[in-house]
């Protein structure tokens, strides 16, 4: 993928995406955006993302990150995100509050292990995973600005389509990105 | 006795024993507010209805109208203190607004959309608070409550049947049903007491309504709470 923009034009904006411990969902909201992709991809190009399939981030202007931290791998690539990105969003209910996978908060983390993979009705019964490729989990699942400084957060579960072109749109323009009343949605 | 006093610069009349909020909301005049009911005295425990005047915050619910004051409002100092309320407020019970029936009725919501929330900035406390589907027709969802004591009030001093109370302190403080096992179906309460529709977010639900209205149909949707607000407030005036 080529990283220098043309020699016409301003330079494009280099951004990263990731999913964390989110459905995608938001992911699939962003290319809600439809058309607008073709005049977005004259102004930015992809580096990490899971459009791209590249598995490392290098220097960026923008990261925008999905889901909450629920493993040791969503540290390290939220750091790594962070180091690499000079803008960071947290998008979406995950990112920005831990969402659906927060909900095992109050639970002890054994207990709800053994409730999914030993307890459940027509199980293999090989127990809980536990083979080292797997990510650590941690005990309680966490906004990701509970462990990296984030820059602007776009909220909704998904943010709608007309909230990220207002988002980048803004952002691309070097505007402080700021949503009208209706596109301010938790749900 | 009445007089009048400034709001953000404007003149707002008012009728001796009015409180601020209340000459405000008379005049068509919005000032935020969460645990205020016009029906209840004044609990003054959220202070979303925060105002200045001469330097001086005050809550605007409790505070009573007096000739001649200035009063600060629509600020951006007041409205960033608020929102750093309505944060804590977030941090503090478990608010996961994509699964919660409420979602769109919620005054709790519609603030924070108001004062442009965007995140809750603090770290959350995830406290534990089990919900009670005990009782035919009303479900309670304690991970939600702000500790107005809407329905505490209204059960006790109109329906008459005192079912709630809070108990403990600062993060431990939480809604309990006066029975001996603590479940609200050995208590009387009933789908349609007061206490069972007043609550502005959504702890207290009626079983089988969840998510009839669809999204972009519910009250504040389209319009600030501000709005609604006052135009519900025109209409109650012409009944
Ligand atoms: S009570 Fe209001 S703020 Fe809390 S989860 Fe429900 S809709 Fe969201
Ligand atoms: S349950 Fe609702 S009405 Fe009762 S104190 Fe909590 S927030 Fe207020
Ligand atoms: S509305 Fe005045 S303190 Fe809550």
């Amino acid at each position: 993928m080529s990283t220098s923009g043309s020699s016409a034009g301003p330079r494009k904006l280099r951004v990263a995406t990731t999913s964390l411990a989110g459905c995608f969902g938001c992911h699939m909201s962003f290319l809600d955006i439809d058309e607008y992709l073709f005049d977005l991809l004259d102004r930015i190009e992809f580096d990490r993302s899971p459009l791209t399939d590249l598995k490392h981030c290098g220097p960026c202007d923008v990261g925008l990150i999905e889901g909450g931290v629920c493993n040791a791998e969503n540290v390290h690539v939220l750091r790594e995100f962070r180091k690499n990105c000079k803008t960071l969003v947290a998008v979406g209910a995950c990112a920005i509050n831990g969402g659906l996978p927060a909900q095992r908060n109050h639970l002890e983390l054994g207990a709800c292990l053994q409730e999914v993979y030993a307890f459940r009705d027509g199980l293999s019964g090989s127990g809980i995973p536990n083979d080292p490729e797997l990510p650590l989990l941690i005990d309680q699942v966490h906004p990701i600005h509970e462990i990296v400084r984030v820059d602007y957060f776009l909220p909704g579960c998904p943010p709608s389509g007309a909230a990220f072109r207002a988002f980048l749109t803004d952002l691309i323009a070097g505007r402080t990105p700021r949503l009208d009343y209706p596109a301010i949605r938790y749900d | 006795m009445s007089g009048q006093f400034q709001l953000d610069g404007q003149a707002v009349p008012f009728e001796d024993g009015q409180t601020i909020l209340q000459a405000a909301r008379a005049a068509g005049r919005y000032i935020p507010h969460l645990c205020w009911h016009p029906d209840f005295p004044p609990h003054g425990s959220c202070k979303l209805c925060v105002v200045k005047v001469g330097g001086r915050h005050l809550s605007s619910c409790a505070a009573p109208a007096v000739e001649g004051i200035e009063v600060e409002s629509d600020t951006a100092e007041l409205r960033a203190e608020r929102r750093a309320l309505l944060q804590m407020l977030f941090v503090e019970g478990n608010h996961f607004c994509p699964s919660c029936e409420k979602s769109g009725h919620c005054q709790l919501q519609a603030q924070a959309y108001e004062h442009e929330m965007m995140s809750a900035r603090f770290a959350y406390f995830y406290p534990p608070r089990p919900v009670d589907a005990s009782h035919p027709d009303i479900v309670l969802d304690f991970n939600r409550c702000i500790f107005c004591e809407l329905c505490v009030r209204a059960s006790r001093e109109v329906d008459g049947k005192n079912v709630f109370a809070l108990s403990g302190r600062g993060i431990h403080k939480h809604l309990v049903v006066n029975a001996e096992s603590g479940r609200l179906a050995d208590t009387d309460f009933a789908a349609d007491d007061l206490a069972a529709n007043i609550c502005p977010v959504g702890v207290i639900l009626h079983k089988r309504q969840g998510f009839r209205v669809p999204i972009g149909e519910r009250p504040y949707d389209a319009r600030p709470i501000s709005r609604v607000e006052l135009a519900a407030g025109g209409r109650e005036a012409d009944e």
